[in-house]
């Protein structure tokens, strides 16, 4: 290797290797070791698969450190090429596309176990695809695996460009992507297998949460280590509300899954909360997870994207301070409204209340922030279903948040907790707000990550705006009607003072909504299927062609 | 505006930004979560309440592992129509042994805080091989393997041990004796019941499946369901005793 430097004619140092891939190759051997070592003696055969599926990726990750040793040149990458920044796209081009395949795979289960509410012979006996384990890999696989990558490939992208910095380190923000979807394979993998906390939104047992930790410190190490070098004096916006999430999500994740296991042998672990103090820490946890993970984080994507795709600054700058610190200090109040009429005392329950009720000025504040940003550009979205797209995610989110807070207060939930009400309900933020901003991130990052001039069809964003809004549209108006049906009909008295239905008479009155729904999210997928096509033709088209046609794409999509 | 100039700090250092962050989002955690650990009023004082036999504990760890939580609450809300369907409201004792507490937050099927002693095995038993079986319109899932897998009767001394640890009241007695007393508890007119209900006060012991063999995964989750809700006799608890 040292030849081949001299033959490139370079007087550069000689070949050798960093202290990170010597660092991160010797952890990955412990690793291994470790893994194997599990593996012989668990009796956990789901752990067991586990084990060696870390000693796998350990393995791996050794094998792939020595084949970018040899192919790389000695010199690290270049800060900067001709006075631009060399800005670092390879782990965003790579979270942007597994996070289309994890979109795929999450809405697909979300189908099948729609269909099997409705129809339960659809569990088949079978203890791998029964509602109860499948449930939850829905959950995760949207929430953190297809939004998850959405956020840290965008991170990675707007900390960049806005600081005029190339990513901070050379593996590290490769261990962060990959080790984030490693994450996400053994936590999916072990809610089939039966592994699971079944801690909502925090299933993953004790071993897939210590190594989450280790990724996500790194996380929040690059992206701070990428503003530390950057060459604007501000730090921007979304930059704020993207180290909010991260640190927050950290803080939260510790706090939740703080287990002792049973054993190094055994994937079982015991939380070390109980009872009530337990249900106070998982909606602490749990309600966060949504005011950080799918609120603070798209919201750094909105402050980006929207301002960037209509070509005009965000609204009020004074406005994103006041949203931004409001929002982030209101949000870890409102856990407690999870838990109304509970065991949890009053006083909590009424506190969370109450600032639920006031996280409505915060979260319309982003709202009108976003929107307003549209000012002297509303005609574009006439002719850009993408802006459309992000705008419409602002409408949804503005929607939600108002909905949220009607459902904290205590008389509502009385009624709608327990019911499809809340499914409905955070669905419209997911589908429409998560799922929008992120399609129309996408939309916008392909073309700039690959260097193409435009997307391969607009005309296919169209299309894919209007099956998955119908689809929205039917999946809330059906949970809505169902869910205060089923409110409505658990507290509902006969003239003698008697119960008028028994439980299974409420469940089956379900049924029809429970079959709309699941159609409303087949159009939602076939939708998202129409996006992965024409990213997928955006990437592989050769620019030339999309030339010949001028504005073609464009054109078509009025 | 000078307030505005005073925010740049924030926005030209990204440790004082961290560190703001960090401030800010620890007040409401700090001043819901933390009082709970210390306020004596947060779980009431009752008679009844003890961990479970190592058999429930198994049976529990299969409703977790099952994810049953996803459709079953095990939380009675102080609400007129609840407490007539599913009993008395749920105490926060209720489920002070409880890791990971399994309230829910969805009910597709009923509640579960008072299942126990509602129904008989043999009706548990068929309804988990097959729900329609027993409930025509029922959507849960059929659970058939339970009967049909054996339960690690020398494993749960390891996860007793680990909630002692933690501070649940398992007796060096109670650890040594797990694999017995599960074996006890699964088996009907056992030798050392008596010994077992003197460590677990109000645990019974019956072949809960019904099935031959070895202690399987249907007996420790019917052993569960059959104890849930039934451990705080309701006829002599006094609601107004903790009020202050």
């Amino acid at each position: 290797m040292a030849q081949q430097a001299q033959s490139t004619g370079s007087v550069g140092p000689t070949k050798a290797f960093t202290a990170g891939e010597l660092g991160l190759v010797l952890t990955a051997i412990g690793m291994a070791f470790l893994s194997i070592l599990i593996a012989a003696k668990t009796t956990s055969g789901p752990y067991a698969c586990h084990a060696s599926l870390f000693a796998l990726a350990s393995a791996g990750s050794v094998f792939a450190i020595f084949n970018r040793y040899l192919a790389r040149p000695a010199e690290p990458a270049s800060q900067e090429i001709n006075g631009k920044p060399n800005y670092n796209y390879g782990p965003i081009k790579f979270g942007t596309l597994i996070s289309l395949f994890w979109g795929i795979a999450g809405f697909l289960v979300g189908c099948i176990i729609a269909f099997q509410l409705a129809f339960p012979a659809l569990n088949f006996d079978m203890p791998w695809i029964s509602f109860g384990r499948l449930r939850p890999l829905h959950t995760s696989a949207v929430i953190f695996a297809f939004g998850g990558n959405v956020l840290i490939a965008s991170s990675f992208y707007v900390v960049q460009r806005t600081c005029r910095a190339r990513l901070s380190g050379d593996l590290a923000p490769w261990f962060v992507v990959l080790g984030y979807n490693f994450f996400i394979v053994i936590a999916g993998t072990g809610y089939l297998l039966g592994v699971t906390q079944s801690k909502e939104y925090a299933e993953p047992e004790w071993y897939a949460d210590l190594f989450l930790t280790f990724v996500w410190v790194t996380y929040l190490v690059v992206f701070l280590a990428t503003i530390a070098k950057r060459k604007e004096p501000h730090i921007y916006v979304a930059n704020w509300f993207y180290i909010a999430f991260i640190v927050t999500i950290a803080v939260l994740h510790l706090g939740n899954n703080a287990t002792v296991p049973v054993s190094l042998y055994s994937p079982k672990s015991y939380i070390v909360w109980s009872g009530v103090q337990d249900a106070m820490m998982q909606w602490w946890y749990g309600h966060n997870a949504v005011g950080f993970f799918l609120t603070a984080g798209f919201l750094a994507i909105m402050y980006y994207f929207v301002p960037k795709r209509a070509e005009r600054p965000v609204y009020s700058y004074r406005l994103s301070i006041i949203h931004f610190w409001a929002l982030i200090f209101l949000y870890m109040w409102v856990g407690p409204h999870h838990l109304h009429y509970t065991a949890l005392p009053d006083w909590a329950q009424t506190l969370g209340m109450a600032f639920s009720i006031v996280l409505w000025m915060p979260s319309w504040g982003g709202m009108i922030n976003g929107l307003m940003t549209l000012s002297g550009a509303w005609d574009k979205l006439r002719t850009d279903p993408v802006l459309r797209m992000l705008v419409v995610s602002i409408a949804f989110y503005g929607m939600s948040t108002f909905e949220g807070p009607l459902m904290s207060i205590k008389v509502v939930n009385s009624l709608s907790h327990y019911t499809d009400w809340t499914v409905g309900h955070v669905h419209s933020g997911a589908l429409g707000w998560v799922g929008y901003v992120s399609f129309g991130a996408i939309y916008c990052l392909v073309p700039w990550l690959w260097n193409k001039p435009q997307l391969y069809s607009l005309r296919l964003v169209n299309w894919h705006f209007w099956i998955s809004t119908l689809g929205i549209v039917f999946y809330i108006t059906s949970m809505w009607v169902a869910g205060i049906l089923q409110g409505l009909m658990w507290r509902a008295y006969t003239s003698l003072g008697f119960l008028e239905y028994s439980f299974i008479e409420t469940v089956e009155a379900m049924h029809p909504f429970y079959i709309i729904r699941a159609l409303g999210g087949v159009l939602f997928l076939i939708g998202a299927l129409i996006m992965c096509w024409n990213i997928y033709r955006t990437i592989v088209e050769p620019a030339a062609e999309q030339e010949r046609v001028p504005g073609g794409a464009l054109a078509t999509a009025h | 505006m000078s307030l505005w100039r005073k925010h740049q700090i924030f926005e030209k250092n990204s440790i004082f930004l961290l560190i703001g962050v960090l401030v800010v989002i620890s007040i409401g955690g700090l001043v819901e979560v933390l009082p709970l650990f210390y306020l004596k009023s947060t779980i009431e004082r009752v008679e009844g309440m003890r961990p479970y036999t190592p058999l429930e504990l198994a049976g529990r760890n299969i409703y977790v592992r099952e994810g049953c939580y996803n459709c079953h609450s095990q939380m009675i809300r102080s609400l007129r129509d609840e407490v007539e369907r599913y009993g008395h409201y749920s105490l926060a004792a209720e489920s002070m042994y409880d890791k990971p507490f399994q309230w829910g937050s969805k009910r597709n099927g009923p509640d579960l805080a008072r299942v126990g002693a509602k129904y008989s095995d043999e009706w548990h038993k068929q309804h988990l091989d097959n729900p329609r079986s027993m409930v025509p319109g029922s959507i849960m899932p059929a659970y058939p393997w339970l009967g049909k897998t054996e339960v690690a009767v020398n494993e749960i001394k390891m996860d007793m041990k680990v909630l002692a640890f933690q501070g649940q009241p398992y007796s060096l007695e109670m650890i040594e004796n797990a694999a017995k007393d599960m074996v006890t508890q699964a088996t009907n007119d056992a030798a050392d019941a008596d010994g077992l209900a003197q460590r677990y006060p109000k645990a019974q012991s019956r072949k809960f499946s019904g099935l031959n063999g070895p202690v399987n995964e249907a007996d420790a989750l019917i052993a569960y369901l059959q104890m849930l809700g039934t451990l705080v006799d309701f006829k002599i608890y006094d609601g107004k005793a903790n009020l202050r």
